[in-house]
């Protein structure tokens, strides 16, 4: 599997990374590689199996209704790169 | 240098032959004296810890880990003491909120002396992915410690500290014990609370102990086991009393010897230490029977699929807004790119790529979905193995510690490494890495030990029966090259 420096391009834009062109070069044939080793799995006859994606197959874990303390504002906020008493601030979502 | 075990400190607490306080300054001591080489902390707490222990001087001996120091890695959030993953992204973040075994341990009456080094986000094998510095195998100095856990590996190893904890999503406890000559356990999926365990694979992500004995993991275990309902994957499972069961003995116990691993590279004399162990086990009277894993050879694959796929869903959190690094940017989405781009380090992105292709609309079904669909039959291979056997034998790993930067370059070749510890977190079963010799190069070789689902119990005792009988001290590391 050949990934192109094209696709490198594509995937980082989903995953919200800027990669320079020297990343782009490096990742490209990295990734080509690691993908090309994960192809052996399509060798295995997989008909009617069942994925699993937790080894723990729990379900539906509830717990009582019961309203506890959670992080008061102050100390949330505290830990936010920037905020005023009430929000947390980040650049303009829309422009004007 | 004289190292103890948990176990001869609680001793000497107990008949009141020694201080809190003295062993906190003993361990304070080694990590001044050692650390500057090994480079197994990122933050050292020593005040905290130390006024921690005096206090405890004073009190009666009570809690099971009383005035015991240890450490952490750095990916466990402690309130009030940077956690940053080894992360640019968390350089500077301060936890307002304990992990749940940060709690357990405090409540113990343990004294936490620091945070370990790892590699970034736990992704690694060499502890060489971390941000901010390398560390390195107090056995031989120019040798990686293994990773993620490295640091919490080293300290332990070195005798800065008598326990610390570390995290193993695809052998990131036992890779680096073994590389060491610890002992790493890598509890069942759910034994323990990833509560506050700064997240990378939710799936395979499980905490556990190194220590310098298996008795001294079997305390470690009993106190940060068990339920915890701010973990919805913790598991409300009884938690046996681990300690007592360990002297039972191996007799009549059924060991599975997996057949089959020589295509997988193994060091010849790795695979003779593990040999003379499993004779250990059988002259100790337990069963050698032969196992097969037919899909092992496909665990790195997926894996390394599966992994960076939940690693990709994990890390999207890391986005600038509300803790952590924020770079500048004209635009909400420019601020999330530079933020990511600038905090990430290499192998972080390599993983979030890797993840975000797998479940990318058109690959979904041949990547991830096959990997999950692979998952199930590695896990039926152990479901399989164990009405055979009671106890997996392997090498924890194909070859001892290798030369820091020799892999750096190559993260196939790095990911390989891995092959014998990825199965049990994909089947989320417990399993241990016990020393079992030292290679002529002078560098320590792990038994991995691996017991069904919920069975710590046996795996303990079948590795503190190991560890009685193997007829040697492992020798303390020469803290230089």
């Amino acid at each position: 599997m050949k990934i192109s420096e094209e696709t490198v391009r594509h995937v980082a834009a989903l995953a919200r990374l800027s990669l320079s062109d020297e990343e782009v070069a490096h990742l490209a044939p990295q990734l080509s590689e690691i993908i090309g080793y994960a192809e052996q799995l399509q060798q295995l006859n997989l008909d009617d199996v069942a994925p699993t994606s937790h080894s723990l197959a729990r379900t539906n874990v509830f717990r009582e209704d019961e309203p506890w303390p959670g992080l008061a504002r102050d100390v949330a906020l505290a830990c936010a790169p920037d905020s005023t008493d009430e929000y947390v601030r980040v650049p303009a979502v829309l422009e004007g | 240098m004289s190292v103890h075990t948990v176990k001869e400190i609680l001793a000497s607490l107990r008949r009141k032959e020694s201080k809190p306080s003295e062993w906190t300054e003993t361990a304070l001591r080694m990590i001044e004296q050692h650390d500057p080489t090994i480079g197994a902390f990122l933050t050292v707490d020593g005040e905290r810890a130390l006024e921690r222990a005096r206090r405890l001087d004073g009190e009666a001996f009570d809690g099971a880990l009383f005035g015991v120091p240890y450490a952490l890695k750095d990916n466990i959030c402690t309130r009030n003491l940077k956690t940053t993953a080894a992360s640019r992204i968390l350089e500077s973040y301060i936890p307002p909120y304990d992990a749940t075994v940060a709690q357990r341990l405090a409540a113990t009456q343990g004294v936490l002396l620091g945070k370990t080094n790892l590699d970034e986000f736990a992704m690694g094998s060499s502890t060489e992915n971390s941000a901010f510095q390398l560390t390195r195998n107090p056995y031989d100095v120019k040798r990686v410690p293994g990773g993620s856990s490295g640091g919490s590996a080293a300290a332990v190893a070195a005798g800065m500290v008598p326990f610390a904890l570390g995290s193993d999503t695809g052998g990131s406890i036992r890779q680096p014990a073994s590389f060491c000559g610890v002992v790493g356990l890598k509890p069942t999926y759910g034994r323990v609370s990833r509560y506050g365990l700064i997240a990378f694979a939710s799936s395979l992500d499980q905490i556990g102990p190194f220590t310098r004995s298996v008795e001294d993991a079997a305390f470690v275990l009993q106190a940060i086991s068990g339920h915890d309902e701010r973990d919805s994957t913790s598991a409300p499972q009884d938690v046996p009393d681990f300690v007592r069961g360990l002297e039972g003995g191996v007799k009549g116990l059924r060991i599975g010897l997996v057949t089959g691993l020589d295509e997988h590279g193994v060091d010849a004399e790795v695979q003779a230490a593990v040999g003379k162990a499993v004779q250990t086990l059988q002259d100790a009277g337990a069963e050698v029977v032969e196992v097969h894993l037919p899909h092992l050879r496909y665990a790195v694959a997926t894996y390394y699929l599966i992994a960076p796929a939940e690693a990709s869903s994990n890390l999207a959190r890391y986005d600038g807004v509300r803790y952590g690094r924020r770079a500048a940017g004209q635009s909400l989405a420019e601020m999330y790119e530079n933020t990511r781009s600038e905090g990430f380090g290499m192998e972080v992105k390599r993983r979030i790529m890797i993840g975000t292709y797998a479940l990318s609309s058109g690959y979904y079904d041949a990547y991830y979905r096959r990997a999950q669909q692979v998952r199930t039959r590695i896990r039926e291979d152990f479901e399989q193995a164990f009405k055979r056997c009671d106890v997996i034998v392997m090498p924890t790993t194909p070859t001892t510690a290798f030369p820091l930067g020799e892999k750096v370059d190559n993260p196939l070749q790095m990911y390989l490494n891995d092959i014998f510890t990825i199965p049990a977190n994909l089947a989320g079963l417990p399993a241990l890495s016990v020393p079992c010799g030292v290679s002529s190069e002078g560098l320590p070789i792990g038994l991995q030990l691996l017991a069904h689902w919920w069975d710590e119990a046996t795996l303990l005792r079948v590795g503190h029966t190991y560890e009685q009988a193997r007829g040697f001290a492992m020798p303390l590391p020469r803290m230089g090259a």
